[in-house]
């Protein structure tokens, strides 16, 4: 055993493997089965083993042209083109095809005489004969313990069991071989003895009334498995297993913003909205307008022309459509673009790991920029599983680069203890206020957390009116924020106040102004009083200028006369 | 082994009582040899003259074997008289084949 598996271990890098097309299941098995190799899948009964191996057949024919055989001991094959016609499925088509080859082993006791030695040469020479008519590559036996109610020489039928498994392997051909489940064991006749490649048990249980089913690899040599068990869910498109359990903290961080469709509250947040790929949490009582915000925010996701998934748990897409168009958003001529998509559901419908494992389904198919959970708190169950079940969606969307958008309903008394612990995985956290005074309840906004951003640390007041949610700015006085009619009623007496001050300044601005004229008036007079003085000052100065050169003149004249010459 | 065929094999219209028998078998294996032998034994002694033995090969005809519904071989499928009896195994134990012949009765005399 040990050296098989040392040498395996070498080998794991070169193992083949025959990929299941399954949703998640290759993503578990890292790749899928082993090819050319039996694999073993058991469970109890209604678990799914049927139908697990029959798309496994199905996506082969279609998906991978890998045509394979059918070889049933329980359905007939009417039956089985039936029942999984409802899924999908047109086995007829691809029978017709020479895709598919069924071959309905029909074993039953009482018509059976066992008398001497036998082998099971016939089984191997029906198989063979089914292989070679279409060239398969996959098979599928399903329920080979059958033949332990049909046929009485156990000890034949193992070594027989035994050769079929070699001689498959040898065949080269992937199979699948299904098997109830025991108590105790994996398989009710322990054929898990003879297959040691690959070993999956599927699983069915019920916890509150809810069903959830679950796969998990039990062993598979040569490779590495995820070893957790994983929910898997069977609905009209088929089966798919979700491998997410809990991702790393490896998803990068984005700078890049996206509005929140609402003008005030992404001038509220620093950057001017929400960084994509975050998580934004969206808290509130009854009736505070938590879907509005959130229709807001996938209209301006749907205006950036990106996708936008809406998981619904309240309300129907049509319901919640009809509303919207009460605030002025029609949502409808996004849905029909394609830009948004509305899955809804009852959370009562499945458990947590379904819900799980149907959103990371459709988020797989629809690849949306941004997803809506409105309400994750409709999401009921034990608070730990709740939790763990949004770490998980939450961790794949920011895996993924997805905006996610979560709505929450408090309780009138306020934070419920798993809102705490929802806080630490949230990087936006809006809380949605009653504030309730002078008879009315007006709606609050405040950011409670947003990190990586400088939000403001405001309590504003919104509406939801015809045309969107509006921010209004709160009154902030002395008696605190006031909303409602109490705002406008302060904001009456703050603009009767105004006015009285600007009549006011008015007023004393005329006063400066007539001061103003009237000392203008006085210096132009006086100006006028000095230059007239200047003037006359002037004018006596030329006078006795004058009267001085006449009379020096005349000193001269006399001078002259007396006989001098004068100097 | 188609010379083993011991009467006719064309569908002609057969008595009541007579048996119609088809024994599957895979090569020339001992089991099949054995079971042969111990088939035409027991008809030789039960049936004389109201029975025709088939012998097919499935290695020559794996067409055949989805049709009667073959899992073992050796497989005696009794196809006429109706119902339809399977007996499998290499025919060694011949009260088992006498009481999946419904011949029980015809042996105890």
């Amino acid at each position: 055993m040990s050296t098989t598996e040392s040498r395996s271990a070498a080998a794991a890098l070169l193992l083949a493997k025959s990929t299941t097309g399954i949703t998640g299941l290759d993503a578990v098995t890292f790749g899928g089965l082993p090819a050319g190799r039996p694999t073993l899948i058991c469970g109890g009964p209604g678990c799914g083993k049927t139908l697990l191996a029959t798309t496994f057949l199905v996506n082969g024919a279609v998906m991978f042209n890998e045509p394979g055989v059918f070889m049933s001991f329980e359905e007939s094959r009417d039956d089985l083109i039936q029942n999984v016609a409802s899924l999908g499925y047109g086995l007829g088509t691809l029978i017709a095809q020479k895709k598919i080859a069924i071959d309905f082993v029909r074993v039953e006791r009482s018509e059976i005489e066992e008398s001497g030695e036998y082998d099971l040469e016939g089984l191997f020479v029906r198989l063979d004969f089914a292989i070679k008519s279409i060239g398969a590559k996959r098979v599928v036996l399903d329920t080979l313990e059958v033949l332990f109610a049909g046929l009485g020489d156990t000890q034949i039928l193992r070594a027989e069991i035994r050769r079929l498994f070699a001689w498959l392997k040898e065949r080269g051909v992937t199979a699948i071989i299904t098997a109830e489940q025991g108590t105790g064991t994996l398989t009710r006749f322990g054929i898990e003895e003879y297959v040691s490649d690959c070993v999956l048990l599927l699983d069915n249980r019920v916890s509150n009334q809810i069903t959830t089913r679950r796969l998990r690899v039990v062993k598979y040599r040569g490779s590495a498995h995820g070893t957790n068990e994983y929910p898997f869910l069977i609905d009209a498109q088929g089966i798919s297993v979700l491998p997410v359990t809990s991702a790393g903290l490896e998803h990068s961080a984005s700078n890049e913003v996206i509005s929140t469709g609402i003008a005030g509250l992404d001038q509220m947040l620093g950057a001017g909205g929400f960084y994509t790929g975050t998580s934004i949490l969206v808290s509130g009582t009854a009736g505070t307008g938590k879907t509005s915000l959130a229709a807001h925010f996938v209209e301006a996701v749907c205006a950036r022309g990106e996708r936008c998934l809406y998981f619904a748990f309240e309300e129907s897409p049509a319901q919640i459509i009809r509303n919207m168009r009460s605030i002025g958003l029609d949502l409808q001529p996004r849905v029909d673009a394609g830009l948004l998509r509305f899955e809804a559901a009852r959370p009562s419908l499945f458990g947590l790991e379904m819900h799980l494992a149907r959103m990371y389904r459709e988020i797989e198919q629809f690849a949306p920029a941004a997803a809506v959970l409105d309400p994750i708190s409709a999401l009921r169950g034990e608070t730990g599983d709740v939790h763990s079940m949004l770490l998980r969606i939450i961790d794949l969307l920011k895996s993924r680069g997805i905006t996610a958008f979560l709505s929450d309903l408090l309780s009138v008394d306020g934070m419920d203890k798993a809102d705490a612990s929802m806080s630490s995985l949230m990087d936006t956290w809006l809380s949605l206020v009653q504030l309730e005074s002078n008879g009315e309840r007006n709606r609050g906004i405040y950011v409670l957390k947003s990190r990586g951003m400088n939000h403001s640390n405001q309590i504003r007041e919104y509406q939801l009116t015809s045309q969107g949610v509006k921010l209004i700015d709160a009154y902030l006085g002395s008696a605190g924020v006031l909303t409602g009619s109490a705002r406008i009623a302060q904001e009456m007496v703050d603009a009767a106040s105004a006015v009285r001050r600007a009549q006011d300044s008015e007023r004393k601005h005329r006063d400066i102004q007539r001061k103003r004229a009237a000392l203008e008036r006085q210096i132009a007079e006086l100006r006028a009083e000095l230059e007239s003085e200047e003037e006359e000052a002037q004018k006596s100065l030329q006078h006795e200028e004058e009267c001085e050169k006449r009379l020096q003149a005349e000193r001269r004249t006399m001078a002259i006369q007396r006989g001098g010459t004068g100097s | 082994m188609n010379q083993m065929k011991n009467t006719a094999l064309q569908e002609s219209p057969l008595p009541d009582g007579h048996y119609n028998l088809r024994l599957y078998v895979a090569g020339q294996t001992p089991k099949s040899i054995t079971a042969l032998a111990n088939l035409q034994n027991i008809c030789e002694e039960h049936l004389v003259g109201r029975y025709q033995i088939e012998v097919i090969d499935l290695l020559e005809h794996p067409q055949l074997a989805a049709g009667d519904q073959i899992l073992a071989v050796p497989t005696l499928v009794r196809r006429l008289p109706e119902p339809l009896k399977r007996i499998i195994g290499n025919l060694s134990n011949m009260e088992r084949v006498l009481v999946g012949l419904d011949l029980r009765s015809v042996a105890a005399p």
